[in-house]
């Protein structure tokens, strides 16, 4: 096994890191997710020029044919500035979807307006009722004259009020049968209404309803055995997305916090000579390695794309969720009153890991799915 | 990067395999089985020593000119997880892993051509003088003086934790030989014969009520200067030699997942107030998962050591990581065993976990050695410096503290 990055996934990295430290320091993010649509248009054209919107799309569709390693590099990098540019559910997810399920005119409609920055779309699965879920759904499409109608709704839309194009997973009953579809629904058709929100640490979300919208046949994207699949896949590589995230927040955390307590003196010495605080940031900071490593073993099985990987990413869910919370609030304590401001960016990548906890399933979730599964 | 694991070791995994079924005897094998702390039955680790000699694969990790097999570090791996499944007794560590290095590195020609093929072939067998009763974490305290007379040494103190000094017939110790300088600069690395006159071993029974462990006494004990490695009062520089060749050498990760499917199995043989097999059992499901990714946490940190192990890169204070990860999970496992064999890990009879003692457990057999291994296995975070040792060390070298 060779952990050392190629020469093109080294390049990635550096450009991610720099533009991290160039265009993301604490207050110039607090400005950009402040603003209307929670992202920065400027900062989405530069991900389109540098490429960044093309990474996980294979060469035919345009794409630079990236595969976990490159989402891995790309998410660690961006939770180290907690990057609010919402290429998770545009690029990653929506991207894949799109491409695994769409026809050559539906690739063609979306994928190259995607690369390109031009347009956002969101995936609409989780309902409220079903949890995580995502093969049981209560929003319906029924068949009528030429195409669709649709009525439900989907909650905690990531990015939903933004979406040009929404992805939205519906029961399709024809009389006879039901089957999952999934349908590509453009937000400006009539009978949608979307209730938009701000998350804790800072993201953008909606809820939205699917009043008798009517969608011609051709927004259908696939439906069947492919949609539930498809979904399962694009929800593993969502979770080991965020999880990627965690682990850039986690090396950032620890870090900070370590150079906190050699600076920060009480009883006349720096507080880091303390060994009992030195042996909490010894335990942060092996968590973050075994997170470091349980994600490489996440990117390992969704390469070779066997049954394991869906175990794998259970996995890491799990120990994100639990590591990621214990190394969060280690960090708030260690840093004293100071970790409860506003003012200091450690309460935000706090909040991020807690959202991520409960974003695709929580620790508990993901743990009794991969127990189940245990051999 | 390149994940993939290379299809080159098949072959050598398939030979070590055969080697294995036609070598390990079942009495081997039963010792490998009944094995409750990281020492094996004494006599029978000796034995399977002998036929890894025969077939020259002994000392796997030693250089090819002392006897080593010249395996890459993927391939040592691979032995030693064969090993592991076949249930063979674990070596004799203290030896060919701990003072053979040291003699290699450190050793005179003459040295070395004495010492290590009677180590390699098991004529000798070894134990090891660190710790003494006042000097544990902090080693470098240790008090047992060696005085200079004329081409010898006259050894005074006491040594303690000495695992196996009762079938020792050699042992390497680290001695004062000057009180100046700092408490690491007067120390010497010495070699010496058990049988020689003014040493005492008094067992030391453990709570599993094994005696693995002793006190050895010396009283006026004169061992020749030719017994010395490396120079006077250079012996913490050996020590510490030790511990850099020990790096990258052993792995946690394969044995406690070793482990944790006997803790499946033995949680499929239990049965819960209703009836239903433990494994079953939601809340105990659980924690093997939350455990099982534990190890997988500590897998893949292993394989990332070897990784760069395997370019040439140095772990660092990884292997500190690596002890207190391996010793904690670990831990936890002979925890979930203990309760998974319920009221059977009570019983106690050591007799029927003698290999080759043909006593029938009173329990099933599955569950002979969850408690004894539960018993020992709390060493595992205080010896080869304490987790708290480890973590004092990982904050001053990784977190500059």
């Amino acid at each position: 096994m060779d952990f050392s990055l190629t020469e093109e996934q080294r390049l990635l990295k550096d450009s991610l890191d720099k533009f991290v430290q160039q265009e993301y320091d604490f207050e110039s993010r607090r400005a950009i997710v402040e603003n209307d649509a929670g992202f920065s248009a400027k900062h989405w054209q530069t991900f389109a020029d540098l490429g960044w919107l093309a990474i996980p799309f294979s060469e035919e569709a345009g794409g630079l044919g990236g595969g976990p390693v490159e989402t891995m590099l790309l998410m660690e990098s961006f939770g180290k500035g907690l990057v609010a540019e919402p290429w998770l559910t545009t690029v990653l997810m929506s991207g894949y979807l799109i491409e695994n399920l769409g026809s050559e005119e539906q690739k063609q409609r979306y994928l190259p307006a995607i690369v390109q920055g031009e347009m956002q779309v969101a995936v609409a699965v989780w309902e409220q009722q079903h949890g995580f879920d995502n093969q049981v759904v209560s929003t319906s499409a029924n068949a009528v004259s030429g195409g669709y109608e649709i009525n439900g709704q989907k909650e905690f839309v990531i990015n939903g009020q933004n979406a040009n194009c929404l992805l939205v997973s519906a029961k399709i009953d024809d009389g006879n049968e039901s089957s999952l579809g999934l349908f590509c629904v453009d937000t400006t058709i009539p009978g949608i209404s979307t209730q938009a929100f701000k998350t804790v640490e800072g993201g953008r979300a909606a809820n939205v309803t699917f009043d008798n919208v009517v969608l011609d046949e051709s927004a259908l994207l696939a439906s069947g055995e492919a949609v539930e699949k498809a979904i399962q896949h694009c929800m593993a590589l969502g979770t080991f997305a965020v999880c990627a995230e965690a682990v850039g927040i986690m090396e950032l955390l620890y870090n900070t916090t370590v150079e906190y307590t050699k600076t920060r003196k009480q009883f006349g010495v720096p507080i880091g000579k303390f060994q009992v605080l030195q042996h909490r940031m010894v335990n942060m900071f092996i968590l973050y390695e075994q997170s470091q490593s349980l994600l490489l073993m996440a990117a390992i099985k969704l390469s070779e794309g066997g049954e394991e990987a869906q175990q794998a990413v259970s996995a890491l869910k799990t120990w994100i969720g639990q590591a990621g919370r214990k190394l969060g609030q280690e960090s708030i304590q260690l840093h004293g009153g100071m970790g409860m401001t506003d003012e200091l960016n450690v309460g935000y990548y706090f909040k991020r890991l807690t959202a991520i906890d409960a974003l695709f399933g929580n620790a508990d979730m993901h743990l009794d799915r991969y127990a189940k599964a245990l051999s | 990067m390149d994940l993939t694991i290379s299809k080159k070791y098949q072959d050598f995994r398939a030979e070590v395999k055969s080697f294995l079924e036609e070598n390990l005897a079942p009495e081997l094998r039963e010792a490998g089985r009944f094995t409750t702390s990281v020492f094996s039955d004494s006599g029978l680790a000796m034995n399977w020593q002998k036929i890894l000699h025969k077939q020259g694969w002994a000392a796997p990790h030693w250089p090819v000119e002392y006897g080593g097999t010249g395996w890459d570090i993927v391939e040592r791996s691979i032995f030693a997880e064969e090993c592991l499944k076949a249930e063979a007794p674990l070596l004799v560590p203290i030896g060919l892993q701990m003072c053979g290095p040291c003699i290699i590195g450190f050793g005179t020609q003459e040295q070395k051509d004495y010492y290590l093929p009677r180590m390699l072939s098991g004529e000798d067998y070894w134990c090891q003088g660190y710790s003494e009763p006042g000097a544990g974490s902090d080693l470098s305290s240790l008090q047992t003086f060696a005085e200079s007379d004329g081409d010898d040494y006259i050894i005074n103190g006491t040594k303690i934790w000495t695992t196996y000094a009762q079938y020792a017939n050699k042992m390497f110790c680290l001695v004062r030989t000057s009180k100046e300088g700092k408490q690491q600069q007067g120390i010497t690395f010495l070699l010496l014969d058990m049988n020689t006159s003014g040493i005492t071993v008094e067992p030391i029974i453990g709570l599993d009520l094994v005696h693995e462990q002793n006190t050895v006494f010396f009283d006026n004990v004169r061992v020749p200067k030719a017994n010395r490695i490396g120079e006077e009062n250079n012996g913490w520089t050996v020590a510490k030699y030790l511990l850099e060749f020990e790096r990258g050498g052993s792995e946690y990760a394969p044995s406690i997942h070793f482990q944790l499917q006997k803790v499946k199995e033995m949680a499929a043989q239990a049965k819960t107030t209703n009836g239903e097999p433990l494994l079953n059992d939601h809340t105990f499901r659980r924690k093997i998962a939350n455990v099982e990714i534990e190890t997988k946490t500590l897998k893949f940190t292993e394989n990332r050591i070897k990784a760069a192990l395997g370019s040439g890169q140095n772990p660092g204070p990884a292997a500190s990581m690596t002890k207190i990860l391996g010793t904690e999970i670990s831990q936890k496992v002979t925890e979930l065993a203990i309760e998974a064999a319920s009221l059977n890990a009570l019983i106690l009879q050591p007799e029927a976990i003698e290999p080759g003692s043909g006593v029938d457990p009173i329990g099933p057999e599955l569950t002979l050695t969850a408690m004894p291994r539960y018993l020992n296995t709390r060493a595992t975070t205080i010896y080869g410096g304490s987790s708290e040792v480890q973590r004092g060390i990982i904050a001053k070298m990784v977190l500059g503290l």
